[in-house]
């Protein structure tokens, strides 16, 4: 790790100290140009597709619905509207699998034609929309909020925090920067590479409407070495914004946690259970970036997204989907799964979700889709910890992993609580390097829900009590 | 469009077996190293001090390596048994036990005092805690104090390595001539020899244990560990470091009375406890910080009972006292989260 440093020190990349570096797998997909996926047969669009309240359905069963039209409004301030992917017919409400394995309500909607030409010229206007936009300084703050708000943004990295909540910054808050996350450190996942290569205007102006919304003076795209052509691309588009500059990170995981980007981009360490605001950064994805320039400028709402399907399927590349699209149907189009696939990843290897179930739709923050082979997935039986050290070593966040683990397995919440079981960003660093396999971050992970558990239960007692 | 694809074959989509896809935590790559393979690149460092051992010692010191072999792998297999456990021969952690128990021993030890070192080692420094990574003392170590405490003598009776290049001298008159090691030479009271060049210990032919006096061969197998990444720098760096500044300042302080310190790093089995003993995973604390302390402990403790104790060497006893203070240097030395402690 020291000659790492060193070596990054050297060649003037960002880096953060710790982490591992599983071989990237990205030379599957790199090369593959984003590719339209035809619509469905039927979408099932999730009322809640993001972190915070759930969406209010706002259709009835059998009604004609317009692409891009509202059918489930905001559910409070943290929560976002959804709106139709596709022209067609609602069905009645039905009930879908979300990763985390709760079931949320969603609609179906039987889909009308569309023809090729159609979804290719579609793709166009995704990737490079054409006519003038508006200056970002031109812009006011809030309309930009306003624009993300209505689009349903929600952070389409993964996390699906709604963008709006991020955009509107309390005016005490001086935020000076805002960083550009296309480091892309998941393994096998190559849909911000590719967004960045071929839609680097877009991402860019994205960024711009970010940074006045936020008020930022300065903007930083940070994207991993292992990406040449996207740092290239992503020169080349913002060469005419002083105020915006390209970081080249090492490829290391995991560089694209906020918590790991921000010390190496900005030398600032967001403090244990704060957030990037507490260091005056605000931190977009490359993905969001992007719909937030279809959201101000031409008032599309999420509703489609790039995404990298790979591994043990025919045709692995990068895709675009509408939202409420099955996995199924993308795997098909792709041309069906190896003989030898034995798990479906939403996400990449690191820190995505399997799903057995292949009717789970496409949602906002569906990144990608790996697909594993029966020899990759080969369970290690979990033995004896050696106290070797590994995990300490290799904590992007300078966590004790085993000491925590233990303490959920002997289920002492308030030891695991005193090795700082709450800060931890659940990057799987520990269970990637631990020598007896032992599951040390699923371990933290049950022990944090426990501990949200507790919380809850303790605010509803205070409340039954006042 | 079928509810469960992964179930329900359709086409080419779900072509994955009857099993169906699996449902896993994150997450779902894992490096390659193993508890095994780390106990593997153990063995492997420890091939060249072996060959050493081979050479000076010769066929002392095949038979020393299997009766340890021998008492510690039935051992292990013994108690798991007994317990109604899983066999965990395969994770070649008593195998590494084994090894660095024959090397910590004279080469002419009767198999009987062999056997039951490696029996305690076993028993008394690993399965009585519960097996491996629940131990507070390095096994070997403790196989090692056993004997030294019951076998005194047999303990300390050490022969000449085998003789300069040319014909082999036969086994039976190499057991018959006795000699002291560097250490004992310099304890006051020791008749005046002339002490071993400064070559002679780095490339092993003095008396000592079996894999302790070739400080070379030793430092191959550390950089393989190294390399590999088994061990890092920091309990080696702590342990070296310490020892030789300890005694520098000796031999600068007091140049007669004391060795410099270049003998005190090729004499006995400094090197092999730096690299290979004190380095052991499990009785060593967690955080780098806390090893740098832990190594740097040992290394003192070595140079004040090389120095001023009773017996020649303190590699054993260093090791084992800081083993028992591992814990607590966890306690103390704990990393700080990144962006410090949560509040509230």
């Amino acid at each position: 790790m020291i000659t790492n440093t060193i070596k990054s020190k050297l060649t003037n990349k960002k880096v953060f100290p710790r982490g591992v570096h599983p071989h990237d797998f990205k030379e599957q997909t790199r090369d593959r140009a984003i590719e339209a996926v035809p619509w469905p047969k039927e979408v099932v669009i999730p009322f809640q597709q993001h972190i915070g309240a759930p969406a209010q359905p706002t259709v009835k069963p059998r009604q004609e619905v317009k692409r891009g039209e509202v059918i489930g409004t905001a559910g409070g301030f943290v929560s976002a509207p959804v709106h139709a992917s596709v022209d067609g017919k609602t069905g009645p409400l039905t009930t879908v699998l979300t990763p985390v394995g709760t079931r949320v309500s969603a609609v179906p909607v039987q889909t009308a034609e569309i023809s090729q030409e159609q979804l290719e010229q579609d793709l166009k206007d995704f990737l490079q929309p054409q006519g003038p936009v508006k200056p970002a300084d031109l812009i006011e703050p809030e309309a930009i909020v306003k624009a993300a708000a209505e689009a349903g943004l929600v952070g389409m990295g993964g996390a699906t925090f709604p963008t709006h909540v991020k955009l509107k910054v309390s005016p005490e808050r001086k935020i000076d920067t805002v960083v550009l996350n296309g480091s892309e450190c998941e393994p096998y996942l190559t849909a911000d590479d590719r967004l960045m290569r071929e839609a680097s205007g877009t991402v860019v102006r994205g960024l711009m409407l970010a940074m006045r919304a936020v008020g930022a003076p300065r903007g930083v795209i940070a994207i991993e070495d292992n990406k040449p052509e996207a740092i290239a691309a992503m020169r080349q588009a913002a060469a005419g914004y002083p105020s915006v500059e390209v970081a080249v990170c090492a490829a290391k995981y995991p560089m694209g946690g906020e918590r790991q980007l921000i010390p190496a981009v900005l030398n600032r360490v967001i403090p244990t259970g704060g957030l990037p605001l507490d260091v005056g950064v605000v931190v977009v994805n490359v993905a969001t970036s992007l719909a937030l320039a279809h959201a101000v400028d031409r008032s599309r709402p999420a509703i489609t997204r790039v995404l990298t399907l790979t591994g043990a399927v025919h045709r692995p590349g990068n895709y675009y989907v509408a939202i409420g699209t099955p996995l199924s149907h993308v795997i098909e189009h792709a041309g069906g799964l190896k003989d030898d696939a034995a798990e479906v990843i939403l996400g990449g290897p690191m820190m995505g979700v399997t799903m057995p179930d292949l009717s789970t739709p496409v949602t906002k923050g569906t990144s990608g889709i790996t697909v594993l082979t029966r020899d990759q997935v080969v369970r290690r039986q979990e033995t004896a910890c050696i106290r070797c050290g590994r995990c300490v070593d290799h904590c992007p966040l300078k966590l004790m992993p085993t000491k925590i683990s233990q303490a959920v397995k002997h289920r002492d919440l308030e030891l695991a609580k005193a090795y700082d079981l709450m800060a931890c960003c659940e990057c799987g660093c520990c269970s990637y390097v631990c020598p007896a396999g032992i599951p040390v971050v699923q371990y933290i992970k049950s022990g944090k829900a426990a501990e949200m558990r507790r919380r809850a239960r303790e605010k509803a007692e205070a409340a039954k009590k006042a | 469009m079928s509810v469960d694809t992964a179930k329900e074959p359709q086409g080419d989509v779900v072509s994955s077996g009857p099993g169906g896809l699996e449902v896993q935590p994150a997450p779902h790559l894992t490096d390659p190293i193993t508890t095994r393979r780390l106990m593997l690149d153990v063995i492997i460092a420890l091939i060249p001090a072996f060959l050493a051992s081979l050479v000076f010692f010769q066929w002392n010191s095949l038979r020393v390596l299997a009766l340890c072999l021998i008492g510690c792998l039935a051992t292990e297999y013994l108690f798991n048994r007994v317990r109604n456990k899983p066999n965990s021969l395969s994770d070649l952690s008593a195998v590494v036990t084994a090894i660095i128990l024959a090397f910590s021993l004279p080469p002419t030890l009767p198999w009987f005092a062999v056997l039951m070192g490696a029996i305690v080692a076993i028993a008394l420094g690993k399965m009585f805690f519960g097996g491996l990574g629940q131990n507070i003392f390095n096994p070997a170590m403790v196989g090692r104090a056993f004997l030294m405490v019951t076998f005194a003598s047999l303990m300390t009776t050490w022969v000449a390595p085998a003789a300069e290049p040319g014909p082999p001298v036969p086994t039976d008159r190499v057991e018959a001539v006795t000699a002291a090691t560097p250490l004992a030479q310099i304890k006051p009271g020791d008749p005046e020899r002339p002490l071993p060049e400064t070559w002679r210990l780095f490339v092993g032919r003095t008396a000592g244990s079996l894999g302790e006096t070739s400080v070379i061969a030793l430092l191959i197998g550390a950089a393989y560990l190294l390399i590999r990444r088994t061990i890092d720098w920091t309990i080696p760096f702590g342990m070296l470091g310490a020892a030789l500044a300890f005694a520098a300042i000796a031999y600068l302080a007091a140049p007669g009375k004391f060795a410099n310190p270049m003998f005190h790093l090729g004499a006995g089995s400094l090197v092999f406890g730096a690299f290979l003993i004190a380095t052991d995973l499990v009785t060593s604390p967690l955080s780098k910080s806390g090893r740098v302390v832990f190594g740097a402990g040992c290394g003192v403790l070595t140079m004040v009972i090389r120095q001023f104790g009773t017996y020649p060497e303190g590699v054993m006893f260093s090791i084992l006292m800081m083993n028992a203070l591992a814990p607590l240097i966890g306690r103390w030395m704990r990393p700080t989260p990144l962006g410090g402690k949560a509040r509230g």
